[in-house]
């Protein structure tokens, strides 16, 4: 939070002579081992921390999803029953979204933001650490609601009067509402560290319209986390203050509205969809051109796309709700601002298109998943035109139709866009290549999964299945579909399995070249992985794709690129700066993030634990703002709160 | 130009040249609005339900205009908006590198805070005898989850304000410190409009 | 939010003069005056709520409490004597989009013509 840096940096003594440090604690050094992890301020462990976490709960969140088609592979299906099917596609929802794909935006942007901007780390690391340890902590806690009496049933959207007590007796939705609010501070600290990371520590040259898409695409979504989770945190606290405090905020009994919840929980969620896509567009932007061996085509169109879609996403909320009873002239107002924002993402694609056009296309995996992004979002992204005319909608709303536009989207978009990342970015991660040849696997088998899956769910959610439902009668039409798409789905499992495969069996692979794809971008520019301060030297930026520019040059004679230098020669002309500042390690940021599922549990079960919590957290605030950023006898400066961007510049 | 880092007042080396704490804690306070905006807007939406759900109590279902003691609220705000000039003071002492007075800016603002929570809790205590209770109706939840977010921001400024007290006691500390108490000072002054909307819209709008 | 047109700020300039000019180049006394200002407008406030001057009292109300808002941002948060706008217009951002998307769901439950 915020709050921590605001106690300001104290230099403990007279500039640099401290001895002890205030406090029990002495400062931890690890380097290598659990505890180098655990007190971690670098954002690639990080970063990594926070992949392997969304690795793991996509599994779990498709696991819920594979009992959800045995259910309803067939007519009148007893896999599961009635109240557990509610919670199975509650959680899968909840997990895929808040615990798979936000921490792999997560993953992806800690790692490469700071690398891309010619940045050592981020703004702030502890909060960086403290965002990831408060994420982990959250998401466990929500998840705790399966083993400690039901999880959470009312749906990912939570609608009342579903919510409240009388229909969610169990604590599911509890540990739901409070393991929200705990990712949701992660987040929102993430966004702040991210943002003034991209403002302010750029190297040099490094001008806005300069940045990797990727970068701008992410800069879009932190400003959109950073003001769209006050909404949610709002809607969250107010359903805990019902649930747990006797409040009515949403009770019609009471003369509360329920829509009171949909306007909150949407004018978080329609920003929240835009949050989950970025990324992966940004991603699609670095991928395409390095595998069309050509730049990407308008680059400030598709920046200014990116933002228009943060900016106009604002406006659409209310499209969730056309069947709540807003009113015509809400919903006309709704349906018009809905058709507009399709214009930035068909922006896009034309603009991805144009940069395949003419270019020689290497058909690598991660160039498959790039493609494939760009035909099944586009499907997805046209049935979302289907909705937004708001008659049509009446008819799609709460139906399989929906289903299938978010699924297409979110994994066609989403998932197929970090797929990409992960295939485009391993080497540099780990040093060393997911196998190609498995890769195409994955890729085959989650694009025909995907397509067997949620195509059909067009068919039937026109036909009439509705969502949400744990079964439906014989002879409706919907049979052979419903086995089509549990065929499906465990494809798209396969898939999953086979990329796990990939990223275990990759370290026996022998540690490749430097720049195995040939690429544009400034995180290519270092070793693999990366040294933890990044570059030896913080590069001078002269142009967009400054990397490519380095490596080629213009033909005098043809015009064209050619190659002058090779990628380790690039590196080895960077030379070496003398003074190195990295910020050191820190228990504080657990130790805050700690207190909170503690705080948290006490608003369930025991009051005497809100304070206990608060005073962890307290204290632990104290022990992090009484605690220099760099310890002074470890070469850093003792004040700095960023490690410093020594700026003598090495050309 | 983007093309040489630029020293910001406390040292620091930026892009912008500008405090990686303040960009930060501008950019919260923003985040604020909306979070303020949301618990503002439920109270807009609830502040006529005043029927509960619950047995009537004895002196009926209190309303806005029957529960306020405004003289007693407006004395809160004069004791808020004091308190936010000390705040100034202290930076702009601070920044001239007068540590003893900031200090005692620094102390007479968290007193004064102390003195608006102690207001609140006297005026809800009040409140409470009258029959609002939290979960009267719907208008006491949201005025009082509306009022006490608010006072909860209140005491946080509090505490920060008490440590940075007692911290510039501590040790040697310059105007180069200045921009921590100029950080707390942000905050601060936010906790105070917020509250200048909470005066006018839910104290001074339904009397 | 284009930081690039951000100035350079030159270092602080620390005088030693007792309740003299700190970094915003001007006294004390402003402040003081703003604050008396801030009074002036919140006992305004309050004598308005006693009057009956009927529909005019919710607008002219909501243009002090706007100008009371304006006036501590400006003066107090300093935002006046800033030579970035980038500050301002990364909080300016956060309040207007909190005023145009709540103003858009209040009225959806038609809360102003009660």
């Amino acid at each position: 939070m915020a709050l921590i840096e605001r106690k300001g940096q104290l230099e403990l003594g007279d500039g640099g002579d401290r001895a002890e440090p205030i406090g029990v604690f002495t400062r931890p050094m690890a380097e290598t081992g659990w505890r180098s992890w655990v007190t971690t301020v670098d954002h690639k462990k990080i970063a990594i921390m926070y992949g392997v976490s969304a690795i793991f709960f996509f599994v779990v969140g498709g696991i819920e999803a594979l009992l959800i088609r045995l259910q309803l592979a067939q007519p009148n299906g007893k896999v599961v029953s009635a109240q557990l099917y509610n919670e199975l596609f509650t959680m899968h929802g909840t997990t895929m979204i808040f615990l798979f794909v936000i921490p792999i935006g997560a993953a992806f942007m800690n790692y490469f933001i700071p690398l891309q901007v010619g940045a050592r780390d981020v703004a702030f690391p502890r909060l960086n650490a403290f965002s990831f340890w408060a994420f982990i902590f959250g998401a466990i806690f929500l998840n705790l609601g399966w083993f400690l009496g039901g999880a959470a049933d009312g749906g990912w959207f939570m609608y009342a009067p579903n919510s409240g007590t009388l229909f969610s007796p169990s604590h599911g939705i509890d540990f739901w509402t409070l393991g929200l609010i705990i990712t949701g501070i992660a987040s929102t600290a993430g966004a702040v560290n991210l943002i003034v990371t991209v403002l302010n520590m750029r190297a040099p040259g490094m001008k806005i319209m300069r940045m990797p898409v990727f970068t701008w695409m992410s800069l879009v979504v932190q400003f959109l986390l950073v003001f769209a989770l006050p909404v949610i945190t709002v809607a969250l606290f107010l359903l805990m203050f019902q649930r747990n405090f006797g409040a009515t905020f949403f009770n019609p009994d009471a003369g509360a509205d329920p829509l009171l919840w949909q306007h909150l929980f949407w004018l978080f969620g329609h920003p929240e969809v835009y949050i989950l896509i970025l990324p992966a567009f940004g991603i699609v932007s670095e991928v395409l051109p390095v595998f069309s061996k050509k730049p990407l085509f308008g680059y400030p169109f598709v920046v200014f796309s990116g933002a228009a879609i943060g900016f106009m996403g604002w406006g659409v909320w209310a499209h969730h709700m056309f069947a709540s009873g807003l009113g015509p002239i809400s919903v006309a107002v709704f349906s018009i601002t809905t058709m507009f924002i399709a214009v930035p993402t068909g922006v896009k694609i034309i603009n991805w298109i144009a940069t395949m056009w003419g270019g020689r296309l290497r058909l690598t995996t991660s160039m498959l998943f790039a493609i494939g992004l760009i035909g099944m979002f586009t499907i997805g992204g046209l049935s979302g035109v289907t909705h937004a005319v708001s008659p049509a909608d009446l008819q799609q709303t709460d139906t399989y139709y929906v289903v299938a536009h978010f699924h297409y989207v979110l994994f066609g978009g989403a998932i197929f866009g970090f797929f990409a990342g992960f295939y485009y970015w391993w080497p540099k991660v780990f040093g060393r290549m997911l196998s190609e040849r498995l890769g195409k696997w994955n890729f085959w088998l989650m694009l025909i999964g995907m397509n067997l899956t949620f195509g059909p769910m067009h068919i039937v959610g026109l036909q009439g299945q509705p969502r949400r439902t744990y079964r439906y009668a014989p002879g409706m039409g919907f049979d052979m579909w419903n086995k089509v798409e549990s065929v499906g789905a465990f494809i798209i499992a396969l898939g999953v399995l086979v990329f796990l495969i990939n990223a275990i069996q990759s370290r026996k692979h022998k540690a490749y070249e430097l720049d195995p794809w040939d690429a544009r971008t400034l995180e290519w520019m270092t070793t693999s992985p990366p040294q933890p301060h990044n570059f030896d030297a913080i590069p001078t930026v002269h142009t967009l794709d400054e990397f490519f520019h380095r490596k080629y040059d213009e033909d005098p004679a043809t015009g064209a690129m050619i190659k002058v230098k090779e990628a380790d020669q690039v590196l080895e002309e960077m030379g070496r700066d003398e003074h190195i500042h990295m910020p050191s390690p820190s228990y504080w940021p657990i130790a805050v993030a700690f207190g909170l599922p503690i705080l948290a549990f006490g608003v369930i079960y025991s009051h005497i634990l809100i304070v206990v919590g608060a005073l962890m957290v307290l204290g632990s605030l104290y022990g992090w703002a009484m605690e220099p950023a760099t310890e002074p006898d470890s070469g850093g400066h003792g004040g700095d709160v960023a490690p410093s961007t020594e700026l003598v510049s090495h050309g | 130009m983007a093309d040489v880092a630029l020293h910001t007042p406390a040292g620091e080396h930026t892009t912008t040249g500008l405090s990686n704490t303040k960009l930060a804690v501008w950019l919260f306070l923003g985040s604020e609005c909306l979070l303020f905006g949301g618990l503002i807007s439920t109270f807009m939406l609830y502040r006529g339900r005043v029927i509960g759900s619950g047995p009537e109590p004895a002196k009926g279902w209190p309303t806005a205009g029957k529960l306020y003691n405004i003289p007693f609220t407006s004395a809160s705000s004069f004791v808020l908006l004091m308190s936010s000039l000390t705040m100034v003071l202290a930076v702009a002492s601070m920044q001239r590198g007068d540590r003893p007075k900031a200090r005692l800016w620094i102390l007479t603002t968290a007193l004064l805070g102390c003195c608006f929570l102690a207001g609140q809790a006297f005026e809800f205590t009040h409140f409470y005898r009258d029959g609002a209770g939290y979960t009267t109706s719907l208008f006491t939840s949201s005025f009082y989850t509306l009022t006490g977010f608010h006072g909860v921001h209140v005491a946080v400024g509090v505490v920060m304000l008490v440590s940075l007290y007692v911290l510039s006691g501590r040790q040697q500390w310059g105007s180069e410190k200045a921009e921590s108490v100029e950080i707390i000072g942000l905050y601060w002054h936010f906790v105070d409009i917020v509250w200048i909307v909470i005066f006018t819209l839910v104290y001074l709008i339904p009397s | 939010m284009d930081a690039d047109t951000a100035e350079a700020i030159e270092p602080a300039s620390y005088t030693d003069a007792p309740g003299g000019h700190g970094e915003t180049g001007h006294s004390d006394m402003v402040y003081v005056k703003v604050f008396v200002l801030l009074v002036v407008l919140t006992a305004f406030e309050v004598a308005l709520s006693y009057s009956h001057i009927g529909r005019a009292f919710i607008p002219i109300l909501a243009v002090v409490m706007v100008l009371k808002f304006g006036i501590v941002v400006s003066y107090f948060m300093h935002l006046r004597y800033e030579r970035t706008s980038a500050f301002g217009r990364l909080f300016m951002t956060g309040l207007f989009l909190a005023i145009v998307v709540y103003i858009a769901m209040l009225t959806t439950f038609r809360v102003w013509s009660s």
